[in-house]
């Protein structure tokens, strides 16, 4: 009696299909990705409702921390950090900036060092300066730099939007005193930046 | 594994010339790739953009501004939020010194201010808030104070300093 042959499959399976699934999503995430930006401080935002989105450009950001630390970032649309940068060493001739500390300057994130100490955090090499601790921007009303910093943002960039990104837990004092600068300096109009939170109205109707 | 199918091929063997080779290619290490790659960038991505709350301050009066020039708000329509430390909220309504509705202790679920500030935004026409934050306040209760402007539908509201005789009314309470 002859052996009944099982007759020997091959395992291979056909991967053209799988590969073209994996490469798809490759390139959609690709495209879509936007890496997060190095955040030199974490700030825990409180939530709201709102849902407005945030651009990604022009914007001019001052976060406060818990510890009542304030920072300050602009974004680098059309070459606004080196303009920003330029107008400083204006107002601080005894600060030259040297070509390496611009370069820093446009690369690195948010700024919270008062100006006099500004040259020494940017001559630092790139990973002292990540590890530096800042000590954030005066708001004293007799040494208010944040103001300094605010006035020649807006002039670096004039269709900036100001934004205020300060931690829940962030005693409201200091944020009082930021928004008062603000206002001195005749931002009454910016936006505060939360996470975001279902609003009870809607969801009367599920 | 791309083998085992060049050997089928030359399965009869007896023509002579050359081998044909398969056009087949093992896909398994190109999908790998693909696979790592997608998983890289799916966390690093970044898709939630982050919110903002829009919010408009007056415009800084310059120089003194006479008692008569400034709008006088009427008691009546007056409603204040004290925002005290350790998430603590307090109301009235009214002027500090002739206050219509006596100071009440709050609180930020949706049973406490929002409540009140609902039937009062219905039964009092062009209601005012006035928010009152304390020194002790942390930002957190400020937002959640603007919050709930938003979600009781209130469109006239003003963050103000808060006065001393109010500070007195929370801590005598």
């Amino acid at each position: 009696m002859p052996k009944v042959k099982v007759p020997r499959k091959s395992t291979l399976i056909d991967m053209t299909a799988m590969c073209d699934v994996a490469f798809l999503l490759l390139t959609f995430f690709m495209l879509t990705t936007q890496f997060k930006s190095d955040e030199t401080v974490i700030v825990d935002t409180p939530s709201s409702i709102s849902e407005i989105k945030l651009p990604d450009t022009d914007i001019l950001n001052v976060t406060i921390t818990r510890e009542g630390k304030v920072f300050f970032n602009i974004d680098n649309k059309n070459f606004t950090r080196e303009r920003l940068l330029g107008k400083i060493s204006e107002k601080y001739p005894q600060l030259q900036f040297t070509t390496d500390e611009e370069k820093a300057f446009v690369l690195t994130g948010s700024v919270g060092v008062p100006i006099n100490q500004l040259k020494g955090y940017l001559a630092l090499e790139e990973v002292d300066r990540k590890m530096y601790s800042q000590p954030g921007i005066p708001v004293d009303s007799t040494n208010n730099e944040l103001g300094i910093w605010i006035m020649q943002g807006r002039l670096s960039n004039p269709g900036v939007r100001v934004t205020v990104k300060g931690d829940q837990g962030c005693p409201w004092p200091i944020v009082k005193r930021v928004i008062n600068t603000l206002q001195d300096k005749n931002v009454n109009k910016f936006n505060l930046i939360t996470d975001l939170e279902a609003d009870p109205n809607k969801l009367k109707g599920i | 594994m791309a083998e085992l199918e060049q050997k089928q091929v030359g399965k009869k063997g007896k023509k002579k010339g050359r081998k044909k080779m398969s056009t087949r290619i093992d896909l398994t290490p190109m999908v790998d790739l693909g696979f790592l790659l997608v998983t890289f960038f799916m966390l690093t991505t970044t898709f939630s953009k982050p919110q903002t709350m829009e919010i408009n301050m007056p415009v800084k009066p310059k120089g003194e501004v006479k008692e008569e020039e400034q709008n006088a708000l009427k008691a009546s329509k007056a409603f204040n939020i004290l925002i005290g430390g350790d998430n603590k909220v307090f109301w009235y309504r009214g002027l500090p010194n002739e206050p219509i509705e006596p100071i009440t202790a709050s609180n930020y679920t949706a049973d406490g201010l929002r409540k009140v500030l609902l039937a009062r935004n219905a039964s009092i026409p062009e209601m005012v808030v006035l928010i009152k934050p304390t020194d002790d306040a942390n930002y957190k209760n400020v937002v959640d104070v603007l919050d709930e402007m938003n979600i009781s539908n209130i469109k006239r509201y003003a963050l103000v300093d808060i006065s001393p005789q109010e500070i007195d009314l929370i801590k005598n309470l």
